[in-house]
């Protein structure tokens, strides 16, 4: 590693400016790394924004360049959720759309004329490579330097955080790990330093992450869950004071000027712990002022019983009373799902149907993390016998968020620096300590003069070992193991990245019969469609999931979308989804519906389409309307699209919609027209007659469908 | 001279389509009429009914049913505004017309009379059907009546009934009352109960059944009394006009000049109610009464002129629509009291009946409801007679921006207080603290 701390005492001054030199050409080298490995997809396709909610960041930062940011702050969007709209400036954390704002601005200021769309696209880049410099820094902070640079290189590459933050993921995400871990990295150096400053910092790097994320819960929480652990293990001092007390008021106080969390910062359950703490941050330092007024300890132990049972006994009587008199409201479901897995499959479907809210499997662990899934126990091991402020941080950091990451697979994204830092200690510790071994018997006068802990330890344990045979072989293989292991991660990433992380999902890509590449731009298409074809105001009717994209793309007007914040709405649309067509048709009239837009993966095997998420729709829909029922769509139990399916299925709107004209295509070789590759059955039901609805517009691999709503009949 | 003559009669020929008026939203009375018989003979024997539509400035043109020259349509245009279908036993229309051919040219607004009459062709069932009535199906089945038929000089079979059991609309039947029953012989029909837009002009009476007179009633009649509808109208969604009647002979000059006697009643009508009810309705079809329009839709904040692009919550705003009824000549003043506005966003918010200045505008005042979204103005104007009204507008209603809320709250001031006390104290505290011994 570049940190050779043993040769710095024959050249002090030249080594130490070479060595910062060798830093700061591996940050560099680490920092545009971090930018390029993110830019496979803009490679292999273009410079476009990927997935859903993207689309909707991107959308409403051209509103913010185009009107300005008091019209965005003020912005009511009457093209989604119609007809209700959405005070998109109150129902959004605006800190993405700022950022990418005044990254275009400063762009423009210097002369480039770059368009809005590729700020967009590089910011979550851009973010991913500061976050390296903030995890040398934060590994320095709680380890040496050297953690630090493992730290930044395991980080550059981790797929777990490249999944969230290639070219064109333009989402919160993007840039609140960086908030996230440049917050604790403010709020530790705080803690260690005990000054203001730094207090102020992370208060403000909060702020920052506020703006940016609703994963802000997860500091406000782990922040003073952190004070407690260290004032339960009688680590409180003057430090930790000054850094909480500053961080949390100073913080709650810009985290209120965001429209969206607003009031929520103090009167809502999952804030509430951080308040708790807070005050009794205040008895303890009260405390700690009796006992230095009394110098009699028993009457100390007394008064301390005392105060702390009243303490206590106040803060539950405050919470209960704030509680019941509805001032402050109880821990959100979705809060309640992240400590209890199952709880949203039981209770909010709308949350459970979202793939990227299941449970972690193992091997997306092992996809995301690779080797350091086992270099985590290590780093925890080192940290342990290391306790420090800092570690302990780092270690009920890494602890948390690993539970999280278990309980829903995009909180891996929050667990990554974690576990890259915890690694990045047991890989630098390690192979500090093999190199001081492989070092030792030529500079056996140089070891005893090294700085830092962990040397002299090490140096300590080489002059134990010096005696036993090997032992420079043995330091050697397991250096080259750990470089092989290393060189291993890299590998997995960058293929990891090529592979899985980098498709926009907009854009579809298959493998042809002859390995050439296939690629399906029919969600574009579709809505260019959209766009050409109908009037300004039309409203088009399809799941929640293409809401973003049809009014970014498309710029129509549609009835919900993904920000799933009226779940009654989203079931109407559930409901009509899964009623007969006339049904259905009532429903659609209601809501003034000209179009439906349905995702089919039939005819090219693209299994995430509509029917297969058609069971949330039933679901979601029959959580509101109860004369939609689960079973009537199952065959016991089963969901079937074949002969066998259940009369109700074989009927409904989704189906009819998806399987229009479906049964005389010929999809496959030797297989019946009719055939449906995703699901691989031939459908139960080919003579599908609208009534209501017509086919306006069918995209080239069927992979979107859009009917007209009719009018009603003329003469009845 | 001659040659004069000649020049005149051929550029009046040419003019001629341009000057006669067609149907258009501006006029909206029909002027072309076709005119499709079962033989030509009906020109003659129906001429005083045909003769009332020419001197109202109609242009009829007379076809033969399975002529094949006739058509709806060249190039993609209606060459006319209105059919009238005087041939009941017809199977099958010459030309290019059929039955989708007549239920397109009332889906793009066309106006339609159609009289079959005892043994009608299942081609004339079938557009009963299209237009929401069912004929009976036994085909020689006539409507019989042996309490309400019309005394005549021969005791008949009392087929031919008179009926005096109309619906009450004035805009239908026009201002003046119908004193004399009205002749009637031919087949009676249903409307059909999935259809909400057909109505029954004339009923039969309840003690009239249809069934063959000359077979005897072995099984009950499938259609009796007043469920039996003698001439039934629709208006469809597009406001294009149907009128069905089971009697072609309802029309004939003979039912016009007869007089008629009910059975049971001492009044003697020296003319039968038929010339008078049919013109009348048939201004009703002709759309040359009881057709409305709107127009000039305002709205605007009070106190300003500007139609803005979308509403603040709790704005007090103005609206105002012109409605105007065509009286066969020109746009007269549409005066009624119970045009209502709904400020509708899935259901209406806001619903006020417009007060009107009896000149054709009909306007009011409402404060927007503290609810933002996407609004609808919504005049739903629909009464017996009359075209339906449908406007509606799109109009979105937005919250406050942060700046129009009320910057100092009487309320609040204690919390300003402690704000500011605070500070002070703090600052003199910390001055105290500082720089006291």
């Amino acid at each position: 590693m570049s940190n050779s701390s043993t040769s710095d005492l024959l050249k002090p001054f030249k080594l130490k400016t070479k060595q910062q030199e060798l830093l700061i050409s591996i940050l560099c080298l680490v920092y545009i790394l971090a930018f390029i490995t993110r830019l496979f997809s803009v490679l292999r396709y273009e410079s476009m924004i990927h997935e859903f909610d993207p689309y909707f960041n991107y959308r409403t930062t051209l509103y913010l360049t185009q009107h300005g940011f008091y019209d965005f702050w003020n912005w009511f969007d009457y093209e989604s959720w119609y007809p209700l709209g959405r005070i998109v400036g109150g129902t959004l954390y605006p800190g993405l759309m700022v950022t990418a704002a005044l990254i275009y601005r400063l762009l423009h200021f210097l002369r480039f004329a770059v368009h809005i769309r590729e700020v967009c696209v590089l910011t979550a880049p851009f973010f991913a490579s500061n976050t390296t410099l903030v995890a040398y820094f934060f590994g320095k902070e709680i380890w040496d330097s050297g953690a630090g640079l493992v730290a930044a290189i395991l980080i550059a590459v981790c797929p777990g955080y490249i999944s969230r933050s290639v070219a064109g993921s333009y989402d919160n995400e993007g840039v609140a790990i960086f908030a996230l871990l440049f917050t604790f990295y403010l709020f530790v150096k705080a803690v260690n330093k005990g000054s203001l400053a730094w207090g102020l910092a992370s208060a403000f790097g909060y702020f920052y992450m506020v703006s940016a994320w609703g994963g802000y819960i997860f500091i406000i929480n782990l922040i003073p869950l952190y004070v407690l652990v260290l004032l339960i293990t009688g680590r409180y001092s003057m430090r930790l004071y000054v850094a909480y007390n500053c961080m949390y008021i100073l913080g709650m106080l810009l985290a209120m000027q965001i429209r969206f969390v607003g009031f929520q910062h103090v009167q809502s359950g999952e804030h509430m712990a951080a308040m708790g703490v807070f005050f009794l941050m205040q008895v303890f330092y009260f405390l700690d002022w009796v006992k230095h007024m009394l110098s009699d300890t028993k009457l100390f132990q007394e008064f301390l019983s005392i105060t702390v049972t009243c303490a206590v006994a106040a803060g539950g009587i405050a919470l209960g009373v704030g509680v019941a008199s509805g001032y402050i409201s109880p821990w959100t479901g979705r809060f309640y799902s992240l400590l209890d897995p199952t709880y949203a499959k039981d209770h909010i479907p709308i949350i459970a149907s979202v793939s990227e809210h299941q449970p972690t499997a193992w091997s997306s662990f092992m996809f995301d993390f690779h080797i350091l899934l086992f270099l985590f126990p290590a780093g925890l091991y080192f940290c342990f016998k290391r306790l420090s402020d800092a570690t302990i941080f780092i270690v009920m950091y890494g602890l948390t968020s690993m539970y999280f990451a278990g309980v829903m697979v995009r909180l891996i994204l929050v667990a990554t620096p974690a576990v890259c830092l915890i690694s990045a200690i047991a890989v630098s510790a390690t192979v500090k300590n093999l190199t001081v071994l492989l070092r030792s018997k030529n500079k056996v006068a140089q070891i005893g003069s090294t700085k830092g802990t962990s040397s002299a330890k090490a140096s300590s344990k080489a002059s134990l070992d010096q005696s036993q045979p090997f032992q420079k072989n043995g330091a050697m293989a397991l250096l080259f193991g750990a470089f092989y292991l290393l060189s291993r991660y890299a590998t997995h990433c960058t293929w990891v990245t090529s592979e899985a992380y980098s498709s926009p999902s907009i854009v579809l890509a298959a493998r042809g019969a002859h390995g050439n590449r296939v690629i399906f731009d029919d969600y574009r298409e579709a809505y260019f469609w959209l766009r050409q074809n109908t009037p300004p105001d039309a409203k088009v009717m399809s799941w929640w999931d293409y809401g973003y994209q049809i009014t970014a793309m498309g710029n129509r007007t549609v009835i919900v979308d993904n920000n799933t914040w009226n779940n009654t709405h989203i079931a109407t649309v559930g409901r009509a989804m899964s009623s007969y067509e006339d049904e259905a048709y009532e429903i659609i009239r209601s809501l003034d519906v000209d179009y439906v837009l349905v995702v089919f993966g039939g005819v090219t095997g693209y299994s995430s389409d509509d029917i297969n998420k058609f069971l949330w729709m039933v679901r979601i829909g029959g959580g509101v309307f109860p004369v939609i029922k689960e079973p009537d769509y199952l065959v016991n139990g089963e969901y079937r699209v074949d002969k066998g399916a259940a009369p109700k299925m074989l009927n409904c709107l989704m189906y009819k919609l998806s399987y229009y004209r479906f049964g005389e295509m010929m999809t496959e070789y030797g297989k019946p027209p009719g055939y449906d590759r995703a699901r691989g059955v031939e459908i139960g039901n080919k003579d599908i007659k609208l009534e209501h609805l017509e086919e306006a517009f069918t995209t080239s691999n069927w992979i979107v469908r859009i009917y007209k709503v009719k009018p009603p009949n003329n003469r009845w | 001279m001659g040659k004069l003559w000649l020049i005149c009669i051929a550029s009046i020929s040419i003019l001629l389509p341009f000057l006669c008026n067609a149907f258009s939203p501006e006029t909206p009375t029909d002027r072309r009429v076709l005119v499709l018989l079962d033989d030509f003979a009906i020109m003659s024997s129906h001429s005083l009914y045909f003769n009332a539509l020419k001197s109202r400035g109609f242009d009829l043109e007379f076809k033969l049913a399975d002529d094949p020259k006739i058509a709806l349509q060249r190039y993609g245009q209606y060459l006319y505004d209105a059919l009238i279908l005087f041939c009941p036993s017809v199977e099958r229309f010459g030309g290019s017309i059929d039955v989708a051919a007549i239920v397109n040219f009332v889906d793009s607004g066309h106006d339609l009379i159609v009289a079959a009459d005892v043994n009608a062709s299942d081609l004339i069932r079938e557009v009963g059907t299209e237009c929401g009535v069912d004929f009976d199906e036994d085909p020689s089945a006539m409507v019989i009546d042996h309490i309400g038929y019309a005394v005549s000089g021969t005791e008949g079979d009392h087929t031919l009934i008179a009926s005096d059991d109309f619906i009450k609309s004035d805009v239908i039947l026009g201002g003046k009352k119908i004193e004399a029953p009205i002749l009637f012989r031919g087949i009676g029909h249903a409307v059909s109960p999935a259809n909400s837009l057909v109505l029954k002009v004339l009923s039969a009476s309840p003690s009239a059944y249809s069934a063959n007179p000359k077979s005897k009633l072995s099984t009950p009649p499938p259609l009796t009394g007043s469920a039996i509808s003698l001439v039934s109208i629709v208006q469809a969604r597009n406001n294009a006009r149907l009128l069905i009647t089971g009697s072609l002979s309802m029309f004939s000059n003979r039912f016009f000049r007869s007089g008629v006697q009910k059975a049971g009643s001492q009044t003697k009508h020296e003319k039968s109610g038929n010339e008078q009810f049919l013109t009348e309705i048939s201004k009703w079809i002709f759309h040359e009464r009881g057709h409305l329009k709107a127009v000039n839709v305002k709205h605007h904040r009070v106190g300003e002129t500007d139609e803005p692009a979308l509403y603040r919550i709790n704005d007090e705003l103005e609206y105002a629509v012109e409605i105007y009824e065509w009286s066969g000549t020109s746009w007269e003043p549409y005066v009624a009291n119970d045009v209502q506005l709904q400020f509708y966003m899935m259901s209406p918010y806001v619903l006020k009946t417009l007060s009107s200045d009896k000149k054709g505008l009909y306007s009011t005042s409402f404060k927007v409801p503290d609810v933002y979204g996407v609004f609808q103005f919504k005049v739903e104007h629909q009464k017996l007679g009359y075209t339906s009204l449908s406007l509606s507008k799109q109009i979105p209603v937005r919250p406050y921006r942060h700046n129009e809320y009320e910057r100092f709250i009487p309320a609040a001031y204690p919390y300003y207080g402690a704000a500011f006390s605070m500070m002070a104290g703090f600052f003199i505290f910390s001055f105290a603290h500082l720089y006291s011994k």
